[in-house]
C-alpha cells in the first residue's frame, strides 16, 4: 500500500506516530510522578474534558446560532453579542428561525414524516431482530460467536452502498419484483422503491445490529430453567415466551429500541435514496437549509428543535442506563 | 486451642496495662449516604493475636476490615499501626496484607507469579523473591504446584494460594475476609486447624472477619461481636460464651435458652427472677448487683442443664416439661421440652456412654434442673 | 428444550439472516458485471476491478477513510477505556453523573446533530482562534473520535463489570500504584474488549457519510462521501468492486482471528 499521494497525507502520518509517541512518553512520566489519587484526576479529566468540548461545546454553539441573523457574510450569520456605538455591549438575538419552523408546513411534516419513519423501523428491526437474538442467546457458544459475526459482518462493509444496493433490488426492474413475477404473485411489477416503505426497509436493514446485540446481552442472561420451570408446571411453549421470556427481556427490547428510534428520527440519507424526493424528514431539512440554502440559523434552529424532540427518549435511555451505573457505584 | 507458646504467656497482652497495641481504632465511623456502616467503633488488638470480627451480614464488620485494610477511609476517627496513624495512607503503602473472600487470585499469572507479585512490588532481587516464594509454597504445603495457573486449582488449593500471596511480604498484620466460606465442612474443620498453626508459627497478628461463630471461637484469641455498626462485646471466646454482655450476645454464640423476668430479691453472688414465661422463680448469677424490681432476661446453656426422671429433692431451678422434639447428633441428643406454660427449654445430652438406645422418647415428662451458677443474667 | 420451538425459530433466523445478507450478495454479484447497470445482470466481467486500480478518486478517498478511522479509533479507545474506568471502578465522585450522561449521550444521538454542531463549533473556534483552518482531516477526526468514544465506554465498562472488582484491590494491596494495577492487572484481563472497541469505532468511522459531510473541506473527501455524491449521478460497478474488495478482506481477518482463536484455546486446554 503506498503512502497516501496528496501533501496533506503525508504530513500527517508523521505527525500522527509523534502525536502517539508524545502521548505515551506523557503518560509513563505522569505516572512515575503521580500519587494515587493525582492519576485519578487524570483519568476522569481526559475523557470529561474531551467530551465537554467536542460535545458538549457545540452543541450550545448550535444553539448560539440558532437564535442569530442570516447574513451573507462569512459565517454566515450575525455576532451574538456586539459592541455597540457607544460602547455598551449588544445581544442580538432572532428568532426568525424558530418562526419558520412553526408556522412553515414543510417543517410540521419533515417532523411527523420521520417519527413515522422511525418507530414503524424500530418495529420492524424487533420483529426481525428478536428472533435473531433469541437464537443466538439460545445456541451452544461455538455457534453463538459465529453468528453474533454473521449479525455483525454486514455492518464492516459500507451501509451506504448496501443501502444503494436496497435501491436496486426494490426497482421496478430489480429482483424483488422479477421474483415475485415469477412465482406469479403479480402481473406487473409493484411500485417499491420511492415509497414509505422502502424507508422502513431501509432503515431497519441498516439499524439491526443496534437491536440486535442489546437484545442478545440481555437473552443471555436470562435463567433458561425458568422456562423448564413454566413448562413444568403446564405452560404451552407460547405462553411460557409470552408470560416469562417477553417480560424479563423488556430491558433489553427498551435499550435496543431506544438505540435504533433516537438515531433514526435524524436519519436523512436513507429517506434521500429509497424514499424518493417526496421523503421529508428533519434530517433532510437541516441538510437542505445547510448546503443548499445556506441559511445557518434556520438549520441551527431545527437541529435544536429535533434536539428538543428526542430529549424525552434520550432522557429514558440514560434513566435506565444510571439504574445500572448505580448498581456499579455500590460496588466498587 | 491453645498452643504451649499461649499458655507460657503470664499475662493477656490485652489485660496487660503497659502493652502497646500493634492495632488501634479510635472512634471510627464511616457512612454510606444516611446508613452508618461502622459506628464509633475503638478496638485495641495486640501483636500475635487471632483476632475475629463477628457479625450477621450488614453489621459492619466487612467495612471496618476494608477501612484496615486502606480500601475506605473512615469520616471520623483514626486508624494507628504499630503507633503510626494510617488512616489515609493507601493500600499500597501500609505494611498491611489482605485475604480476599473471592481469593482474587490473578487468574493470568501462575501461583508462582502470583505470590511474587507484592514481592516484585517492593523491587526485591530475584533471588531474594524466588527463595521466598519457595518458603510460602512450602508453609501452604503447594510446593509441587507452583506453575499452575488459579483454574487449574481446586477451591482449598486456591485459598492457600492467596494465604501464601498474602503472606509473602511478612506484613505487621493480615487481614481475612470470610477465608473458610467458600469450603465445604470437613475441609474447613481442617483449615482451621492450619490457619492457626501458620499464623502461631509465622508470628503474623491476624485480622479475620467472619459470620460463622463456630469459627470465631475456635480459631481466635479473641473475639469482638459486631451489631449494626458497633461493636457489642470483646472478650476470649470462653467469656463470652459463658459471661455475655447482653442477650445479643448470647443469642448470637452458641444455643441458649432465654428467660424473662424481674428482679424480686438479691444476694451476695445471685439474684432470684421472677419468670414471665415460666411459672418459676429462677436463681441465676450476677456479674454486677442489679436492682430489685429490673427488668432481666436469663440465659441457661442447654449442657448446662439436666434432666431426670424423678423429681429431684433439695435443688434450686427446677421445672417440669414434655419431651416435644428430639434431635440425634450422635455424640449429642437435643431434647426440646415443653413445660407446662407452654415454653419450650432446650436440653444437651452427652452420650458418655455407648447406647444405642435412645435416653428419652416423645412425650416422656422429665424434670429439668441447673444450679444458680450456671445461670447468667443480663440486663442488655 | 421444546421441540416444536426450534424449527419455528430457525425459519425466523435464516429469514433474518437473509434478509442482511441479499443486498451484500447483490453488490458482490454485480461487482462482475459486464455493464454499468448495478440492478441488471448481463454478464461476468472484471472490467470494474481494472479500472478500480485506476480510479485515483477513489483510491485517494479510501486511503484518507482507513487513516482517519485508524487514528480516530485508537484515539477513541484510549479516551473511551478511560471513561470506563472511571465510571467503572472509581466509585462515587464528583462529576460522575455529568460523566455518566456525557459518554452515553452521543450513542443515541442522530448523526446530523452531532455532524452539524461538530462543524459549528469548528466554525465558531475558527474565528475565535484561527483553529482549524477550514476543515479537514483533524476536523473529520476530532467528530469521530467524539462519536467512537461512547461505543468503547460501552464495551469495555460491560467487560470491567464481569472481571472481579477484588483483583485490582488485590493488586493495590500488594503493593502496586494504581497506575501499575491497571497495566499489570486490569489491561491483561480486558484487552480483548479494547480491542473489539477498536474495532467497533473503526468501522463507525470508516463508514460513516454524515458527520463526515459536515466536517470534511476540499481535498478531504472521505470515501463514504464520495460514494454519496456519486449516487446522485449513478453509482459504476467500479464501487461494488471496492466493497467486493472490503468484504473479502473483512472474511479472510475475520477467519484469521477466529482460527488463531481457536488454536489458542486448544493449546490452552
Amino acid at each position: 500500500m503506498q503512502r497516501p499521494v496528496s501533501s496533506d497525507g503525508g504530513a500527517w502520518w508523521d505527525l500522527w506516530f509523534q502525536v502517539v509517541v508524545g502521548l505515551f512518553r506523557q503518560i509513563g512520566a505522569l505516572g512515575r510522578e503521580l500519587r494515587g489519587s493525582r492519576g485519578r484526576y487524570v483519568v476522569i479529566a481526559v475523557p470529561m474534558l474531551w467530551l465537554l468540548a467536542f460535545f458538549l461545546a457545540p452543541l450550545l454553539v448550535v444553539l448560539k446560532i440558532s437564535v442569530a441573523e442570516r447574513t451573507g457574510g462569512v459565517p454566515p450569520y450575525s455576532d451574538l453579542v456586539a459592541i455597540g456605538e457607544q460602547g455598551l455591549v449588544q445581544i442580538n438575538l432572532s428568532f426568525k428561525g424558530y418562526a419558520t419552523l412553526l408556522t412553515d408546513p414543510l417543517y410540521v411534516e419533515s417532523y411527523l414524516n420521520s417519527l413515522q419513519f422511525a418507530s414503524i423501523s424500530t418495529l420492524g428491526c424487533l420483529l426481525l431482530g428478536y428472533p435473531i437474538a433469541y437464537g443466538i442467546a439460545r445456541a451452544t457458544p461455538a455457534w453463538r460467536m459465529f453468528l453474533l459475526v454473521l449479525v455483525v459482518l454486514p455492518f464492516w462493509t459500507s451501509s451506504l452502498l448496501r443501502t444503494y444496493a436496497l435501491t436496486g433490488l426494490l426497482r421496478d426492474n430489480g429482483m424483488v419484483n422479477q421474483l415475485l413475477m415469477a412465482i406469479g404473485a403479480t402481473d406487473a411489477p409493484i411500485r417499491l422503491i420511492d415509497t414509505p416503505f422502502a424507508v422502513y426497509v431501509g432503515i431497519t436493514y441498516n439499524y439491526l445490529p443496534f437491536m440486535v446485540l442489546p437484545l442478545v446481552a440481555n437473552l443471555m442472561r436470562l435463567d433458561f430453567t425458568l422456562l423448564q420451570a413454566a413448562a413444568d408446571l403446564g405452560a404451552k411453549p407460547w405462553r411460557a415466551f409470552l408470560s416469562v421470556t417477553l417480560p424479563l427481556s423488556l430491558p433489553g427490547i427498551i435499550a435496543g429500541s431506544l438505540l435504533v428510534f433516537i438515531p433514526a428520527v435524524g436519519e436523512y440519507v436513507i429517506p434521500a435514496l429509497l424514499g424518493g424526493p417526496e421523503a421529508l424528514s428533519i434530517g433532510s431539512r437541516i441538510w437542505e437549509d445547510f448546503f443548499n440554502a445556506r441559511n445557518y440559523p434556520l438549520a441551527a434552529a431545527v437541529a435544536v428543535a429535533m434536539l428538543v424532540l428526542i430529549v424525552v427518549p434520550m432522557l429514558l435511555f440514560e434513566a435506565s442506563q444510571e439504574r445500572r451505573a448505580e448498581k456499579e457505584a455500590q460496588r466498587a | 486451642m491453645s498452643s504451649p507458646a499461649r499458655r507460657q504467656a503470664q499475662v493477656d497482652p490485652w489485660q496487660d496495662p503497659n502493652a502497646e497495641p500493634i492495632l488501634r481504632i479510635e472512634g471510627v465511623t464511616k457512612t454510606f449516604g444516611k446508613t452508618y456502616a461502622v459506628d464509633d467503633v475503638s478496638l485495641d488488638i495486640f501483636r500475635g493475636e487471632f483476632f475475629a470480627l463477628l457479625g450477621g451480614s450488614g453489621c459492619g464488620k466487612s467495612t471496618l476490615l476494608r477501612i484496615l485494610g486502606g480500601f475506605e477511609v473512615p469520616d471520623k476517627g483514626r486508624v494507628l499501626i504499630d503507633g503510626t496513624d494510617m488512616t489515609h495512607v493507601p493500600p499500597y503503602e501500609r505494611p498491611v496484607n489482605m485475604m480476599f473472600q473471592s481469593y482474587a487470585l490473578f487468574p493470568h499469572m501462575t501461583v508462582e507469579q502470583n505470590i511474587a507479585f507484592g514481592l516484585k512490588q517492593d523491587k526485591r532481587p530475584a533471588s531474594e523473591i524466588g527463595d521466598r516464594v519457595a518458603a510460602m509454597l512450602d508453609l501452604v504445603k503447594m510446593g509441587q504446584l507452583g506453575r499452575r495457573k488459579p483454574d487449574q486449582l481446586s477451591g482449598g488449593q486456591r485459598q492457600r494460594v492467596a494465604l501464601a500471596r498474602a503472606l509473602a511480604k511478612a506484613p505487621k498484620l493480615l487481614l481475612l475476609d470470610e477465608p473458610l466460606g467458600a469450603l465445604d465442612k470437613k475441609l474447613r474443620e481442617h483449615t482451621q486447624f492450619e490457619l492457626v498453626n501458620i499464623q502461631e508459627r509465622t508470628g503474623t497478628t491476624f485480622v479475620m472477619v467472619t459470620h460463622d461463630q463456630e469459627e470465631a471461637m475456635t480459631m481466635s484469641t479473641r473475639v469482638a461481636v459486631m451489631d449494626a455498626g458497633r461493636i457489642v462485646q470483646v472478650s476470649t471466646p470462653s467469656n463470652l460464651y459463658e459471661y455475655p454482655n447482653s442477650k445479643f450476645v448470647a443469642e448470637f454464640i452458641g444455643a441458649v435458652n432465654m428467660l424473662r423476668g424481674t428482679v424480686v430479691d438479691q444476694q451476695e453472688e445471685r439474684v432470684l427472677v421472677h419468670c414471665h414465661d415460666v411459672e418459676l422463680d429462677v436463681w441465676a448469677r450476677y456479674v454486677e448487683p442489679i436492682p430489685v424490681g429490673t427488668d432481666v432476661n436469663v440465659a441457661i446453656r442447654p449442657e448446662k442443664i439436666d434432666v431426670a426422671e424423678a423429681e429431684p429433692s433439695g435443688m434450686e431451678n427446677v421445672v417440669r416439661g414434655r419431651v416435644v422434639e428430639i434431635a440425634y447428633l450422635g455424640d449429642v441428643s437435643i431434647y426440646h421440652l415443653q413445660t407446662d406454660d407452654g415454653f419450650v427449654l432446650r436440653v444437651q445430652e452427652t452420650h458418655a456412654a455407648r447406647s444405642a438406645d435412645p435416653h428419652y422418647n416423645w412425650g416422656d415428662v422429665l424434670y429439668l434442673v441447673w444450679h444458680a451458677r450456671d445461670a447468667i443474667v443480663l440486663t442488655a | 428444550m421444546n421441540q416444536r420451538r426450534p424449527f419455528f425459530l430457525y425459519t425466523l433466523m435464516v429469514f433474518g439472516y437473509a434478509f442482511l445478507y441479499l443486498p451484500i450478495a447483490s453488490v458482490v454479484a454485480f461487482s462482475f458485471n459486464e455493464t454499468r447497470s448495478v440492478s441488471l445482470w448481463k454478464g461476468f466481467s472484471l472490467e470494474w476491478y481494472g479500472r478500480l486500480l485506476e480510479n485515483q478518486a477513489v483510491i485517494d478517498a479510501a486511503l484518507l477513510s482507513l487513516l482517519i478511522a485508524a487514528m480516530a479509533s485508537t484515539l477513541a479507545v484510549v479516551i473511551g477505556t478511560m471513561a470506563a474506568l472511571a465510571l467503572s471502578r472509581f466509585g462515587r465522585f464528583k462529576g460522575r453523573g455529568l460523566l455518566s450522561l456525557l459518554s452515553s449521550a452521543p450513542l443515541v444521538m442522530p448523526d446530523v446533530m452531532l455532524g452539524i454542531s461538530a462543524l459549528f463549533l469548528f466554525i465558531t473556534l475558527q474565528q475565535l482562534i484561527g483553529w482549524p483552518e477550514g476543515r479537514g482531516i483533524d476536523t473529520i477526526t476530532i467528530a469521530h473520535v467524539t462519536l467512537c468514544v461512547c461505543y468503547v465506554t460501552v464495551v469495555v465498562r460491560s467487560r470491567l463489570a464481569q472481571t472481579d472488582h477484588s483483583l485490582e484491590e488485590a493488586a493495590m494491596d500488594l503493593g502496586a500504584r494504581p497506575w501499575k494495577v491497571f497495566f499489570l492487572v486490569t489491561l491483561p484481563l480486558i484487552w480483548p474488549a479494547l480491542l473489539a472497541g477498536w474495532l467497533l469505532a473503526f468501522t463507525l468511522s470508516l463508514d460513516d457519510v454524515v458527520i463526515a459531510s459536515f466536517t470534511s473541506g476540499p481535498g478531504s473527501s472521505t470515501l463514504p462521501v464520495l460514494i454519496l455524491s456519486k449516487v446522485r449521478f449513478g453509482v459504476t460497478p467500479e464501487i461494488n468492486a471496492l466493497a467486493t474488495l472490503i468484504i473479502v478482506a473483512v472474511c479472510v481477518g475475520v477467519s484469521l482471528a477466529g482460527w488463531l482463536m481457536h488454536r489458542n484455546n486448544r493449546r490452552a486446554a
